[in-house]
């Protein structure tokens, strides 16, 4: 067994939020301390550490994923966005000011998470009825709204692109 | 919490797994989509010294259809299950579970191989596999072999695989024409755990059903096939009696354990309502 002083650390880089980053790290270090302790980037929150919760849902190579449940090792060489992205998207501004509109967060630990799962939701489900954003966004937990009005946000944002809101801009996923 | 320290190697070969269990034994674990192996060591309920990522192994990914059989390597992930063409078409029943496993960012990156060999009872793809009659191929430095659904799930987390083997895909016999496939799954929130499963397959002939196979999970200490109940649907026209009667020995032949919330007959009764919603969407789903 390895000793604290004794761990195994590798080198890795990984573009998070089109920026390149290069670091020594442990290899038992997951994403989301990469992200908020190697890198500064404290938009991802840890809350369960095990998967469950999905406060510390990111990108990686363009898929949802929980960053907890990704090694930074695993992510070497690949790309990584975060609620923070770079990339200026109007849905996910759309997003973030329906949340606030429907008061879709109290606390706030949850709703970087929320936003990026729901950005996926929107972005690969315009269809998508009350019921499938429920099952889509199943995967994250809030303890402060009853989550009503995180569905009525997202769900309300769902309508602005059905209703030609985003229409002269690609989805970020399509873009690539 | 934070997981333990360990080492991390990306494997190269299939070879090269090979020769870092051989090397490090039962220090080493196979890391592949990761979905349930790092939130057990985050959890610390195992300690291993060695992580081998075999994420990069390319063999062991994708879907390819060959004669009657669809082959899925074990890296596949659950999402491109879920979204396959060739899996809506050949085995549906797949395609029905899918949405069932957990999340979306969990399905992104958890993948079918692991999903077998690590054996959960509650979980959905061991069920679906055996109930197709499926095959998983092993591999290790003394070649391949292939081991029947039916005898590769041995107990709680519990597998015909040695130590030195890596599963690297599992073989489904494509849907017969007349064939249903029916998966129903009881939890008590979109992607928890099973409360209670089926993986459900039979042939419509008249008014009776043929060829029933009927695969619980979350109900035993790994997936279960009912054969009392399916020789009882199997044994003549579907009737209100028949059914029934096929409930009474369902309910004799599950032996569940209790969870948190549900006795070990609250699980009879649901593997049982499962059961029978899956008769009736076989029955009313227009003729092939």
């Amino acid at each position: 067994m390895n000793t604290p002083d004794d761990t195994p650390k590798r080198r890795v880089s990984v573009q998070v939020n089109g920026t390149t980053f290069v670091r020594e790290v442990e290899c038992r270090r997951h994403l989301v301390d990469f992200l908020r302790e190697d890198c500064g980037l404290k938009g991802s929150h840890l809350g369960c550490e095990h998967g469950v919760c999905g406060a510390c849902s990111v990108r990686l190579d363009g898929e949802v994923v929980r960053g907890c449940l990704v090694l930074a090792v695993q992510a070497d060489g690949r790309r990584v966005e975060t609620v923070e992205t770079a990339t200026p998207s109007r849905r996910l501004k759309a997003l973030q000011d329906a949340f606030v509109e429907y008061n879709a967060l109290q606390c706030g630990y949850c709703t970087p998470g929320m936003l990026v799962a729901a950005l996926d939701l929107v972005e690969r489900r315009p269809q998508a009825d009350r019921a499938q954003v429920r099952d889509w966004m199943s995967g994250n937990y809030c303890r402060c709204t009853g989550y009503h009005a995180i569905v009525d946000a997202v769900c309300a944002v769902l309508e602005q692109q059905r209703a030609g809101r985003f229409a002269d801009e690609a989805a970020t996923e399509a873009q690539r | 919490m934070k997981s333990p320290a360990f080492d991390y190697i990306r494997a190269e070969s299939p070879q090269h797994v090979f020769e870092l269990l051989a090397q490090h034994g039962d220090e080493a674990r196979l890391l592949a989509g990761g979905q349930t192996l790092l939130a057990t060591l985050n959890m610390r309920l195992s300690q291993p010294g060695l992580l081998i990522d075999i994420g990069a192994l390319d063999a062991l990914r994708g879907i390819s259809l060959a004669a009657d059989t669809l082959r899925i390597g074990a890296l596949t992930r659950h999402v491109e299950i879920e979204e396959s063409a060739l899996v809506a078409r050949h085995a549906p029943l797949l395609a029905q579970a899918a949405p069932h496993i957990a999340h979306r960012a969990i399905r992104n990156l958890g993948t079918i191989g692991g999903a077998l060999a690590y054996a959960d009872p509650a979980a959905e793809w061991p069920a679906c596999v055996l109930a197709l009659g499926g095959t998983l191929v092993l591999a290790s430095s003394r070649g391949e072999r292939r081991v029947a659904a039916q005898d590769f799930f041995q107990g709680l987390y519990t597998t015909a695989m040695a130590p030195e083997e890596l599963l690297v895909a599992c073989e489904l016999p494509c849907m017969a024409a007349g064939e249903q496939q029916v998966f129903g799954e009881l939890a008590r929130r979109q992607g928890d755990y099973a409360i209670a499963g089926l993986a459900a397959i039979a042939r419509r002939s008249g008014d009776a059903l043929r060829d029933v196979r009927l695969a619980f999970f979350s109900v035993g200490d790994r997936p279960l096939r009912a054969r009392r109940a399916e020789a009882v649907l199997e044994a003549g026209p579907l009737s209100e009696a028949r059914l029934a009667e096929a409930d009474a020995a369902l309910r004799t032949e599950l032996d569940p354990f209790a969870d948190l919330t549900h006795s070990a007959a609250a699980k009879r009764q649901l593997a049982a309502t499962l059961m029978r919603r899956a008769i009736a969407t076989m029955t009313q789903a227009p003729a092939a």
